[in-house]
């Protein structure tokens, strides 16, 4: 990066090439002993190259897409409709079977079984918790989540609502920007983020929530996105100061118990994001052991990417499959019969993998594992 | 000097990804740990096999040209600096480990193997490959091999010449030679002892045969606090006369200290002046005793403060600050020249004396971190390669620090080898007799000066000066 910024190597197909399979995991930063802010460098490269660099028209118009579609709530609920029609007709049978062009087939891959489909949810702006209000807290709605993962929403609410949380889920928050801010579109990602700060800057939340791993990792930097901004920086560093993981939060609540028992073979597979990104990796452990029943495996290279990444599965096939397929081996592997992990975006792509290689493992969100173990009610199930 | 044909002839043996000629993927192969100095080979290629290179070799004998091996690019001396060799043959692909045979405590592996990877493969039968230097993570058995690296822990069991039974080598003409064998000795002149060590110029390593040894049954592992490097120094040189041969004997100066406790956060005492860490391993039986003796040495040194690590969590925490310590040196500036000198251990106090003195004398910032139990010194010199004029004080300030190892009864490299870095020193320990003699050596291998040229000698540099302008101080 510093070769391309004092001009030794120019800005070219090579450089970016490699500069793009990056995948943003941020893992070199967790071993890193001198203490290199990876993830902030190779972000300020991806809006160098955004700014500056012509890409060939298939590569824009993909990033296009995928820049327009993931950040906007409204064309996700759509494009959320639209996966649980092909869902329910069977289009991925068709595309399994072979009978469609292979990027589309690629993204196919994606699609859930007809049994566990795709759900949106519109979560409400307040859900009063069980009993007495204990404790504030903001939740993301998002895009993806929100159109996609609307029962792991649905479930976080019950989960927190179980333990006397109020949660709040303003619909001005839209997308956090993590996607652009990762993908380089720095300017329309810094927009979007301000509409998310405004909407959870209340001294009244105790917490702000993501169940989604990118975007809590994007939302905990607000205070540095905002720092040559005298205006916003105080309320960014308020809300980034506040962010919190699903799981952490449920994990330092005072009350938490398990009140099922769950007889499951289980493993868990870190996020990036959460782990390098926001540190967390002892807590969802933690919470998941101690349910009554279940047996823990321990998975080989929990820690490694699957190559899910935001949005590297679309735009890097080729590599983010070969990371995928090692994933799944190395789950399969545990002889678990249920994977726990904390992003969507792990759980598409780690799901697929797992399907291509004929294994009938489930991958579930840590949110709806813990609503099921750890809520008197029962959980909601897709 | 690489023409579209040869690119094509070598794309032919080794396939399309198997060439890299575009200059800004090149780039990435402009330095080694050596950051002093840079120049980009031409073309770079990562064949997969013993056939493979040797196809290469003999199309380069064809063609006349020369070229330089490299391993995974850890070293510290510039040794694979392409300097007049427009090809680089890199063994990074070259990475299985062919066979691990437990009952007779062997391995045979292909160069490229990490060195870490032969120990982890070894671990389940109880067995591990000794030689560990600190980049055991990331460097090559081929480099090893090469330049007969040491490691902590080599004080006691020996460096890689001690645990290598034989190598593939590929001569510089594409011939295919196996020297040594799967048994201890073999019978003839020891040509695989001079092949270790031989920083790359006698041809390609392609496989290695190594030994593995046992774990040993116990560990005691002491961590010694000094008030001064001085301390310290005296120390080690105590432990050294005391007769007893710790397993490792490392010393950490306050400067490196504070950066591995930024880092790390283990809880050593960021005031210190320096910390020795102690390991003696065998049967528990003894440990005890000696480790008393140890502490007895060190106290009498003026240590403040002695701790034994608990169990192999601490052990394992106290290595790793250890064997991590260079990567926490990037808060402490945005580069650094690691030397690399030896001094008889009782040595020690004088030449630490004379390095802080220096230090001071280039206006340089320099922390330590190094294998104290054989006099092998690794002063660190921090600097930013933007300033140029600073650069110059750092070359020029590890001579200084070499010459007085030297006249201290000691020699110009513990481990890291000459390379391209200290090239004009060799007339410090070395006649011209001496170094005809060994060219003499070298030519029997490569006799057409093709194999990684212009290191190692005198001779070399004035050729590269005169003839290669592409070598130019590091931007
Ligand atoms: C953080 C750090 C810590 C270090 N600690 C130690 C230490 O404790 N002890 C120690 O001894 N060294 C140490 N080193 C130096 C270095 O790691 C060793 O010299 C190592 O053996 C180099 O291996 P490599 O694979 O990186 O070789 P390279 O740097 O790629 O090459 C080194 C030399 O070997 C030659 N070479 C490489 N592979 C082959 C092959 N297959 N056939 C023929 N020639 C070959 C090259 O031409 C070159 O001359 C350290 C380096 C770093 C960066």
């Amino acid at each position: 990066m510093r070769s391309i910024d004092q001009g030794t190597i120019p800005l070219d197909d090579a450089s970016v090439r490699h500069l793009d399979l990056c995948l943003g995991c941020r893992a070199c930063e967790t071993t890193c002993p001198s203490g290199v802010r990876y993830g902030t460098l190779i972000e300020g490269a991806r809006h160098f190259i955004e700014s500056r660099h012509r890409r060939s028209w298939p590569e824009r118009v993909q990033r296009w897409l995928v820049n327009r579609t993931f950040p906007n709530p409204a064309v996700m609920r759509i494009f959320g409709w639209s996966v649980r029609c092909m869902t329910r007709f069977g289009v991925h049978r068709l595309a399994r079977a072979g009978w469609v062009p292979a990027p589309l087939r690629r993204l196919l891959r994606y699609l859930p079984d007809p049994k566990a489909p795709f759900r949106s949810v519109r979560l409400p702006e307040r859900t009063a918790p069980r009993g007495e209000v204990r404790h504030r807290v903001g939740l993301l709605a998002g895009c993806v989540m929100q159109s996609l993962f609307g029962t792991t929403h649905t479930n976080t609410v019950r989960l927190l609502t179980e333990y006397g949380c109020e949660v709040r889920a303003p619909e001005g928050a839209g997308c956090c920007g993590a996607l652009l801010l990762h993908n380089g579109d720095r300017e329309r990602g810094l927009e979007l983020a301000r509409r998310t700060i405004a909407a959870f800057d209340s001294p009244e939340l105790d917490a702000v929530l993501t169940n989604a791993a990118g975007c809590g990792a994007a939302m905990r930097e607000y205070g540095e996105h905002f720092k040559e901004d005298p205006a916003l920086r105080p309320a960014a560093e308020r809300v980034a100061a506040k962010v919190r993981d699903v799981a952490e939060f449920v994990h330092g609540l005072p009350d938490v118990e398990p009140r099922r028992r769950m007889n499951v073979k289980v493993a868990y597979h870190d996020a990036c994001h959460l782990l390098n990104g926001q540190g967390v990796h002892a807590e969802p452990r933690r919470l998941l052991k101690d349910i009554p029943g279940v047996e823990w495996v321990d998975l080989h290279e929990a820690e490694v990417c699957c190559g899910s990444a935001g949005s590297y599965n679309l735009t890097e096939p080729e590599l983010a499959g070969r990371l995928a397929a090692r994933k799944a081996r190395n789950v399969t592997a545990t002889g678990a019969e249920i994977l726990v992990t904390g992003n969507p975006g792990c759980i598409l792509q780690i799901q697929a993998a797992l399907r291509d290689q004929g294994s009938s493992i489930r991958v579930v969100h840590t949110a709806d594992f813990l609503a099921e173990a750890y809520t008197n009610g029962k959980a909601a199930r897709d | 000097m690489i023409t579209e044909r040869l690119l094509r002839a070598l794309r032919d043996i080794l396939g399309g990804d198997g060439v890299v000629s575009h200059a800004t993927e090149l780039s990435v192969y402009d330095c080694d740990g050596y950051t002093l100095e840079k120049s980009t080979p031409e073309v770079v290629v990562l064949p997969r096999s013993t056939e493979e290179v040797a196809a290469v070799l003999k199309l380069l004998k064809h063609e006349g040209v020369p070229f330089v091996p490299r391993g995974t690019g850890t070293g510290l001396s510039g040794g694979c600096l392409p300097l007049g060799a427009p090809v680089m043959v890199s063994l990074t692909r070259m990475n299985r480990i062919l066979e691990l045979d437990p009952a007779n405590r062997r391995a045979v592996v292909e160069s490229g193997v990490v060195n870490a990877w032969v120990s982890r493969a070894a671990k389940p039968h109880g067995l591990h490959y000794v030689p560990d230097p600190s980049s055991q993570m990331a460097c090559s058995i081929g480099g090893n091999v090469a330049e007969n690296s040491g490691g902590p822990h080599t004080l006691k069991y020996g460096v890689t010449t001690n645990h290598v039974l034989g190598v593939t080598l590929v001569l510089p003409d594409g011939e295919v030679v196996r020297l040594g064998g799967m048994t201890e000795d073999t019978p003839g002149y020891d040509l695989l002892g001079v092949t270790v060590g031989s920083e790359g110029t006698f041809g390609i390593v392609t496989e290695a045969i190594l030994k593995l040894y046992p774990r040993p049954q116990g560990y005691k592992t002491l961590l010694a606090v000094f008030d001064s490097v001085a301390g310290g120094s005296a120390a080690v040189a105590g432990i050294v006369a005391s007769g007893i041969v710790p397993a490792a004997l490392e010393m950490l100066d306050r400067l490196i200290l504070q950066a591995v406790e930024d880092a790390f956060h283990f809880g050593f005492p960021r005031e210190a002046g320096a910390v020795l860490i102690v390991e003696l391993d065998g049967l528990e039986a003894g440990l005890e005793r000696a480790a008393g003796r140890i502490r007895e040495v060190c106290e009498s040194n003026g240590a403040t403060e002695i701790r034994v690590a608990r169990d192999d969590g601490e052990r394992d925490a106290l290595w790793k600050c250890r064997k991590r310590a260079f990567g926490a040196l990037g808060r402490l500036a945005p580069n650094f020249c690691c030397q690399d000198g030896v001094v008889p251990p009782t040595r020690l106090p004088e030449i630490m004396e004379r390095i802080a003195d220096i230090g001071e004398a280039y206006d340089l910032r320099i922390g330590n971190v190094f294998h104290a139990g054989d006099g092998n010194i690794h002063p660190i010199l921090l600097y930013d390669e933007r300033d140029r004029e600073q650069t110059e004080r750092v070359v020029a300030a590890g001579r200084e620090i070499l010459r007085e190892c030297v006249a201290l009864g000691g020699s110009l490299t513990g481990e890291h080898g000459i390379g391209v870095e200290k090239v004009a020193l060799m007339p410090l320990i070395f006649t011209p007799d001496d170094m005809s003699v060994m060219e003499q050596v070298r030519s029997v291998f490569d006799p057409e000066d093709r194999c990684n040229p212009n290191k190692i000698f005198p001779s070399a540099e004035q050729h590269v000066e005169v003839r290669s302008p592409r070598r130019q101080a590091a931007m």
